[in-house]
């Protein structure tokens, strides 16, 4: 039998060379706090550069307080954020009041911002319902332990404000170990199909517990995976509050302008473990790697920005450290001040009626609680 | 009043919610312009408007998360999955989600969903169609489970499902929604959730069940008395929470009782009937609570439905060990 030799190979390695190219990283700010990309520079006050800057220092510190807190014994679950400054503070400077937020478990700090007391933080943290009761007008849900639930909620908060008639988005952020989820997928695609104004964040601290990201997908960037929903998709510099800023905002105008929603890879780090239950990064990181990432450091390079435009100086800074330490002190406080939790009080939360079998464990607890 | 089927009285207290409550939106897959597989939303679509019923992507998990993050906006949704056998996709969705929001919150967001799926055997359908996983739902506190076995008792539950603003799972039995008509009432009325109903007056045994196995069991009632034995058939209507009241009452003037169910011995909700009455009845028991259900295998293949489903001469030959104990 005659053999055919085929003459032509489609090109695939071309294939993904051209998509790749589709997702450069945005950046404004460099490491040494240069602006790079001038043009790319968003509308945003001297007023805001500090307040942006405040935050960021702020939420350093109530990391590294909530470190210490949690070795005392004094919080329980906490996931370090020291590195994320970044990309969570400065997406959420980028949002309004109105703006519903559907958090991760790492992604305290945003709903800080957005008005939840820190003390309800502090019990989240120690595991209080009190501290999932969110105040009136404040729009977020408590962090989301099931990795990837947020998204397919975001896409419904984002449809109803829609047909509401709101001028507002849902954002919702996951990390790198997200994006492999069905329900990443299925939050991005279905937004995508309903136009729904939703902003979809990714937060790419390069690992997942102790697993490296390129273990996750061989995709070369995560913000690609927008292209499976037909919707745009950005890799940011996710050390640099700027770059963050600015593609939010731009997410958050396309939104509310009806196009649909967007979504964000941020490239960042976490400087600490996963979390404060017993994961040490030693054991899958290296020192190299994190130098080198310490040298991206949100807080430098912002700083060396501001302090070049006269806007920031150690004074400044410390007033914003002071204030941070007396106010987490306050909160800590007042969440010690609140009441323990009774059996009766989880039933009471459970249905707006109690049905009868729960009716009948009421009595029977509020009779042990009375003893 | 109207004769209806079942599936007509679903669609008639769909349209009714629709029209009473701006907030009810129904969705799903295929529900809206094709009115449903089933056409439990025949008509819909045009009445109301792509705003208000919708066809969703085909993500079961997708319509779980969409109708948690509508709530959160103040709607009243009211999702379809197409078949509960594809529950397991939405598993997080409802019972890791939707059944804890409230609580999860601490009363600040409430979840006033109506999760509408058919289920059940006996119309020879492919895999994973005709499971009876109301057992898993039973399971997961937050949530309230109905099951309806007449045209009558779906319209008034669903209806009272959808006003409710706590998740309701609302389970539609295959075999049911064509089987038989029933004088309906053409306006809105209710029935309560978690209320049993004595759909069969008797004084020798209590049948428990819901359901298809409501009509087994009535169709056995028949037979029985022919034999000399009056029963007493419990169609529990909802199965999560149990009308605890109902039953022991039945259990209390009988003095014998059985729960009959489609599901699998080990699934269902048969044992956690049985448990309730041994906790409260005991005294009034003059046999042990005995259960029909199906065996405890995966769904069977098609063709052999007819003799792994439990039927009405199953429930005889039970009632038959518990009345001569």
């Amino acid at each position: 039998m005659a053999q055919k030799t085929k003459q032509a190979k489609l090109d695939m390695t071309k294939q993904l060379q051209t998509v790749e190219e589709q997702f450069q990283v945005f950046q404004i700010l460099n490491e040494e706090g240069k602006v790079v990309n001038e043009a790319a520079m968003p509308e945003i006050t001297d007023d805001q550069l500090q307040e942006l800057m405040k935050r960021m220092v702020y939420t350093r510190i109530l990391d590294q307080r909530s470190i210490s807190l949690n070795r005392q014994g004094r919080l329980g679950f906490y996931a370090p954020t020291a590195g994320q400054e970044a990309s969570q503070i400065a997406s959420h400077f980028a949002l309004e009041k109105e703006d519903f937020i559907l958090p991760g478990y790492r992604d305290v700090p945003q709903l800080i911002w957005h008005g939840l007391p820190l003390s309800k933080a502090f019990l989240f943290s120690r595991g209080h319902f009190k501290g999932n009761q969110i105040p009136e007008g404040v729009n977020i849900l408590s962090p989301q332990i099931i990795i990837g639930a947020q998204y397919v909620q975001a896409a419904g908060v984002a449809l109803g404000m829609k047909k509401r008639g709101k001028k507002s988005v849902a954002i919702t952020y996951t990390g790198d170990g997200g994006t492999s989820q069905g329900d990443f997928y299925e939050g991005i695609n279905f937004a995508g199909a309903f136009k729904a104004p939703a902003i979809f964040i990714i937060q790419n601290n390069r690992f997942a517990i102790s697993t490296p990201v390129a273990k996750q997908s061989a995709a070369r960037t995560l913000a690609q995976k927008a292209v499976a929903a037909g919707i745009p998709g950005v890799v940011v510099d996710g050390m640099d509050p700027l770059a963050v800023y600015a593609a939010t905002k731009d997410a958050r105008e396309r939104a509310v302008a009806g196009e649909g929603p967007t979504l964000i890879e941020t490239l960042t780090y976490r400087y600490g473990p996963h979390t404060m239950a017993g994961d040490d990064p030693t054991r899958y990181r290296t020192t190299d790697l994190d130098n080198e990432w310490e040298k991206k450091d949100p807080l430098v390079r912002f700083r060396t920005f501001l302090e070049a435009k006269g806007l920031w100086n150690e004074e400044m800074e410390n007033e914003t450290i002071e204030k941070a330490k007396e106010e987490i002190k306050e909160a800590i406080k007042a969440a010690d001040a609140e009441p323990k939790q009774k059996v009766t009080d989880l039933m009471s939360i459970m249905y707006e009626e109690m049905p009868f079998t729960l009716k009948e464990q009421y009595e029977i607890y509020k009779e042990k609680e009375s003893k | 009043m109207a004769q209806m089927t079942m599936i007509q009285a679903i669609t008639d207290a769909l349209r009714t919610e629709l029209k009473n409550d701006e907030n009810v939106l129904v969705f799903g897959e295929d529900v809206g312009v094709n009115g449903g597989v089933f056409r439990a939303t025949e008509g819909l679509h045009k009445e109301f408007g792509e705003d208000r019923v919708f066809d969703t992507p085909l993500a079961e998990s997708g319509i779980g998360g969409l109708a948690i993050g509508l709530s959160l906006q103040g709607f009243r949704p009211v999702p379809e999955i197409q078949f509960f056998g594809f529950v397991f996709e939405v598993m997080d969705s409802i019972a890791g989600q939707m059944a804890r929001m409230r609580y999860r919150s601490g009363g600040t967001y409430n979840m006033p969903v109506t999760v509408r799926s058919p289920f059940g055997g006996g119309v020879h359908t492919p895999e994973m169609h005709s499971d009876s996983l109301e057992g898993l739902m039973t399971q997961s506190p937050g949530l309230k489970v109905v099951v309806p076995s007449t045209p009558y008792d779906a319209k008034g539950l669903l209806i009272s499902s959808i006003r409710d603003n706590d998740p309701v799972i609302f389970l539609e039995h295959l075999k049911l929604y064509r089987a038989f008509r029933e004088e309906v009432p053409e306006e809105a009325y209710t029935i309560p959730l978690g209320k049993a109903d004595v759909k069969r007056e008797g004084k020798d045994l209590s049948i428990i069940t819901y359901g298809a196995m409501v009509h087994e069991s009535l169709k056995a009632a028949d037979e029985l008395e022919k034999q000399g034995y009056s029963a007493e058939v419990i169609d529990l209507r909802t199965i999560q929470p149990l009308d605890i009241e109902t039953i022991i009452a039945s259990v209390e003037k009988t003095g014998r009782a059985m729960v009959v169910q489609e599901a699998q011995k080990q699934a269902g909700i048969a044992a956690n009937v049985i448990a309730e009455i041994n906790e409260r009845a005991i005294l009034s028991l003059d046999a042990p609570v005995l259960r029909v259900a199906a065996a405890d295998t995966v769904y069977p293949f098609s063709q052999a439905e007819q003799v792994w489903l439990p039927n009405y001469k199953d429930i005889i030959e039970t009632a038959l060990k518990v009345l001569k104990f």
